[in-house]
């Protein structure tokens, strides 16, 4: 339980425009059992100065700008207590894995990218449209809980600052964007996963994977990642040794 | 150097993507930009809940639901727009589902509708209890099918420039370069969201500034019924964060520091017993209306009869009596947020819950085509004001608006770029740079500056708490009045420490302060001039409705001084203005 | 406008714990492949006939087999017990609407091994 009145909040900054170096500042906050680390870091740019930059909106945990390494680990920084860490300071730095544009604010572009290219939508062949007048397309709650957990991401980006992999080789498409694709080739109306394999089976996709799991581990919404892609593997050898067996049947 | 679309959209939420998306689908030759200061997944549309409207069942009808909707506003409706809505909606909803929108199902595959507040049918579709998310995110990832539709994610729209009598584009900052960009368009949708900001207790994220309504305001473009403010009656305390109305759609009831009921004390109808198959009983007790709900809790307190707590005073949301199984299929998030930021597991416990505001069902005027009076400028959702939703907005209609309004901004913003291609580009540059000189004199290179943003963001937060909340009065709106002048003269004295160009989160927050003191200024001096109680308008001075003086819009027109108050008819078509009523048989 | 990033260092595997067991789970694959390949020339060896089954058992007493052993079992097990815990992120079972838990699924798993381990022992303690 912590004594003390205050606490120290340790902050990566970084202003390119003055300085090509980075480097940290520590503020002292007041404590209070309430507070996340956002609460802390908002004290500071209302009362202590106003210099520090960071994405924050939703304070529930929803929107997922707020992403950022609370002592070593990636967290929101609305969801994290600061009664969590009794033990000295609380050093926050921006999210592992990405450039850094501005103290906490991370380039994503790479991140949209891989979104964009996984073909996140609905494609189905022209002749299975269904015209609006005739209503939904039916839906039973078994077929929706196959890939319900996968439309959970907040595209927060915690997962590919915990993924080893996307450090060291930025161009794995990475577990947000792989549990994307698997959203919508597990969703029964979707007929495109063909048009994913290209990019999800390649060397960037699910095979640049070494099933470390700390994707799924630090979620914050029980997404869990690593299954999607570990299942997308066991889906797309089966094709391949389709392909061998039945080289003239189609899959999906 | 000045960019050049056919369409530039302003907000990359709900309202916004499904404008892009109508537009992608209708005239893919149109060349659109859609401007964000945020990635569009972080929009505020993301937080909400419950469900979105629409008739779906046998025994329902459009007429119900227009019927439901107008008594609902309390009359304020413009009931063509609302026949309208209620005509769309369904189409509206079933496209989201073809896009992918993983809505609730029944047994048999189709789609599942829950109760909602002051509606007599349920019709209210939801995704979990994630519905906003769920629209946004389908929303979002469909939008990246068009290839006519560029992003600029992360730049702040500054300023809407009206040349030769018409709309023909916007300034923006990139905030990646702190670049004042000019984006000339041939017409502009603003799709900006609400305001809740502007009170320090609130559900809506820390985005939900009132941008785009004070940049239509300073256009010359009048806010329609700015004084409705919705306070949702289920929000936690401390952080505001938002307990959706669904959890009362399913049967959750609210109780004083005694266990009692008590919105059977308030001409909400009579309580069931929980365990009886009928309850809840649509359009009574819990599911009452939003603004006699939050009426209601004011009233309690004053009597004493609430809860206290850490952070004021509280009732007792209480959900148990659902069982872990259906919090768990039908209110996950409900059940992960208290957890997270109350410490209550509402499978044991209640919630403690307080109203907050929610949402504004005031904003810029439109017409039903989303057109303001500004020829080539369109809004559409919750920074407009078609209106739909009157005096009091009910739960689960917005999420609808926002797709059947953003549908209808996209189609008209399109008809109009077709019909006009000239845009006056010199002139365009000119208005850039005097805009980059008010910037930069203003803000990035003042020198000395005394006042910090956030002690001008409290002050304002704190006149708004105490004069413009549930219940409002003649001495305490005029104290409003005069702090937000004394506001607005403060404002040029602050202070801007980040003289950075290379995104100066202070130069954005010190712009969206000056844009939520624009938008309080509307509030108050629209509050002011109603001098009756309808809906969510409460007077202490006036508590009666007053059909023979006020059944109409109030127009608040900027000014050097105070907002200038004008006066504007609700259109009714089909029902005459008649008694709201909650908790009897009808 | 230029950004900055982080160097990755060649240490990163012991940065974080989680890291540094992963490396270890990967290096017990060699142990295992090892393993496999060492059965493998059991086998052959025993279908060479009855003197060299028995020159093999006597080598397989030898110290250096025995602290090879020893020192191969634990992270063979570590392999093995990882990946137990990890099945239920290849294989999802889904019984109507119902997922079945993770922990059941390795419930499972540890079952079944369990099962084919004592039919194993029988059959060479037995026969």
């Amino acid at each position: 339980m912590k004594v003390s009145e205050t606490t120290e909040i340790e902050i990566f900054r970084y202003l390119p425009d003055k300085d090509n170096e980075p480097f940290f500042k520590s503020y002292e906050v007041p404590y209070r059992e309430d507070w996340v680390v956002l609460d802390a870091i908002n004290y500071i740019k209302d009362e202590i100065d106003g210099t520090i930059s960071y994405r924050w909106s939703c304070r529930m945990g929803v929107c997922g700008s707020c992403g950022m390494m609370v002592n070593g680990e990636p967290k929101l920084a609305c969801s994290t207590f600061l009664k969590e860490y009794t033990l000295g300071k609380i050093r926050v730095e921006p999210l592992q894995g990405f450039p850094v544009e501005r103290d906490l604010i991370i380039d994503i572009n790479d991140f949209m990218e891989k979104l964009k290219a996984v073909k996140p939508y609905i494609l189905r062949k022209e002749e299975d449209e269904k015209p609006i007048e005739e209503g939904e397309y039916l839906q039973s709650p078994a077929e929706l809980a196959r890939y319900k957990q996968y439309t959970l991401c907040i595209n927060c980006m915690l997962c590919y600052a915990a993924c080893p992999i996307y450090s060291l080789n930025s161009e794995f498409i990475g577990p947000a964007a792989i549990a994307l694709a698997q959203r919508y080739n597990l969703d029964s109306r979707d007929q495109g996963r063909n048009h994913r394999q290209e990019m999800i089976a390649s060397h960037e996709g699910i095979w640049e994977c070494t099933f470390v799991g700390e994707c799924s581990v630090v979620c914050p919404k029980d997404v869990d990642p690593a299954a999607a892609i570990q299942r997308a593997k066991v889906s797309s050898t089966i094709d391949w040794f389709m392909k061998i067996i039945m080289p003239l049947s189609k899959t999906k | 150097m000045v960019l050049q679309y056919d369409i530039v959209i302003v907000g990359g939420g709900g309202a916004g993507l499904r404008a892009a998306i109508a537009i992608g689908e209708t005239n893919p030759k149109l060349n659109i930009a859609l401007v964000s200061k945020v990635y569009p997944m972080r929009s505020h549309t993301v937080a909400a809940e419950g469900g979105a409207a629409a008739v779906i069942k046998d025994n329902d009808s459009f007429s119900d639901h227009c019927l439901d909707t107008i008594g609902g506003g309390d009359w304020m409706c413009d009931q063509d727009a609302v026949e309208i809505f209620a005509n769309e909606a369904p189409k509206e909803l079933i496209q989201m589902e073809h896009w992918g929108c993983p809505w609730s199902r029944e047994l048999d595959g189709s789609v599942a509708v829950r109760p909602f507040g002051g509606m007599k049918i349920e019709r209210s579709w939801f995704a979990a209890d994630k519905t906003g998310f769920h629209l946004l995110h389908t929303l979002f990832q469909t939008s990246l099918k068009y290839n006519n539709l560029i992003r600029h994610d992360e730049w702040f729209a500054t300023k809407i420039l009206v040349e030769n009598g018409r709309c023909q584009g916007i300034t923006a900052i990139e905030m990646r370069s702190g670049d004042l960009k000019v984006i000339a368009a041939k017409s502009v949708i603003i799709c900006t969201g609400g305001a809740g900001c502007v009170f320090p207790f609130t559900t809506n994220g820390s985005i939900k500034t009132g941008d785009g309504m004070a940049l239509a305001y300073r256009a010359g473009i009048p806010l329609k019924d700015m004084e409705f403010i919705q306070y949702h009656p289920t929000g936690l305390p401390g952080t505001g964060i938002l307990i959706t109305e669904a959890a009362r759609g399913e049967g959750g009831i609210i109780v004083n520091n005694e266990g009692h009921r008590y919105l059977q004390d308030y001409d909400l109808g009579k309580p069931l017993d929980i365990k009886d198959p009928k309850h809840p009983v649509k359009k009574s007790m819990e599911l009452g209306p939003r603004d006699r709900l939050s009426q209601a809790f004011i009233k309690e307190r004053e009597k004493k009869k609430t809860i206290p707590g850490p952070f004021g005073d509280v009732v007792h949301l209480d959900i148990r009596h659902l069982g872990k199984k259906k919090i768990d299929k039908k209110l996950p998030f409900v059940r992960e947020l208290t957890k997270n930021y109350v410490g209550i597991d509402p499978v044991y416990e209640p919630i403690p819950v307080r109203p907050v505001v929610h949402y504004m069902m005031g904003g810029i005027d439109t017409n039903i085509d989303c057109s303001t009076n500004l020829p080539g400028l369109f809004a559409a959702g919750e920074c407009a004001c078609v209106s739909i939703n009157g005096a009091n907005r009910l739960g689960s209609n917005s999420l609808t608006e926002i797709l059947v309004f953003g549908a209808r901004a996209g189609n008209a913003a399109a008809g109009f770029a077709n019909e006009h291609s000239e845009i006056d580009i010199k002139a365009l540059e000119k208005q850039r740079d005097e805009e980059f000189k008010r910037i930069t004199l203003n803000f990035l290179n003042k020198d000395g500056g005394s006042e910090r943003i956030s002690t001008l963001r409290k002050e304002m937060h704190q006149v708004m708490e105490e004069c413009v909340g549930i219940f409002r009065s003649e001495s305490g709106l005029k104290e409003a009045s005069n702090k937000i002048e004394e506001l607005k003269d403060r404002f040029s004295s602050i202070l801007i420490e980040d003289k950075s160009l290379n995104f100066n989160t202070e130069l954005t927050s010190a712009l969206e302060l000056e844009n939520m003191i624009d938008v309080a200024e509307a509030i108050i001096f629209s509050a002011l001039s109603r001098r009756e109680s309808r809906g969510s308008h409460q007077r202490t001075d006036f508590k009666e409705r007053n059909d023979e003086n006020f059944l109409c819009h109030s127009l608040a027109y900027r000014t050097d001084a105070e907002s200038r108050i004008e006066y504007k008819e609700v259109v009714i078509t089909k029902w005459p203005p008649g008694e709201r009523v909650y908790g009897k048989e009808e | 406008m230029t950004t900055y990033r982080k160097p990755v260092s060649n240490t990163w595997w012991l940065e974080r714990k989680q890291y540094f067991f992963f490396v270890i789970r990967e290096l017990t694959s060699i142990f295992v492949a090892g393993y496999c390949l060492f059965l493998l020339f059991i086998i052959s060896e025993i279908s060479d006939g009855q003197e060299k089954y028995t020159l093999l058992i006597l080598s397989l007493k030898s110290p250096i087999s025995l602290v090879l052993h020893f020192i191969s079992l634990p992270f063979i097990l570590y392999h093995t017990i990882t990946w137990f815990n990890l099945t239920p992120k290849i294989m999802k079972l889904q019984i109507g609407e119902e997922i079945i838990s993770e922990k059941l699924i390795v419930g499972l798993v540890y079952i079944s091994w369990g099962i084919l381990s004592l039919i194993i022992f029988w059959l060479i303690l037995g026969v």
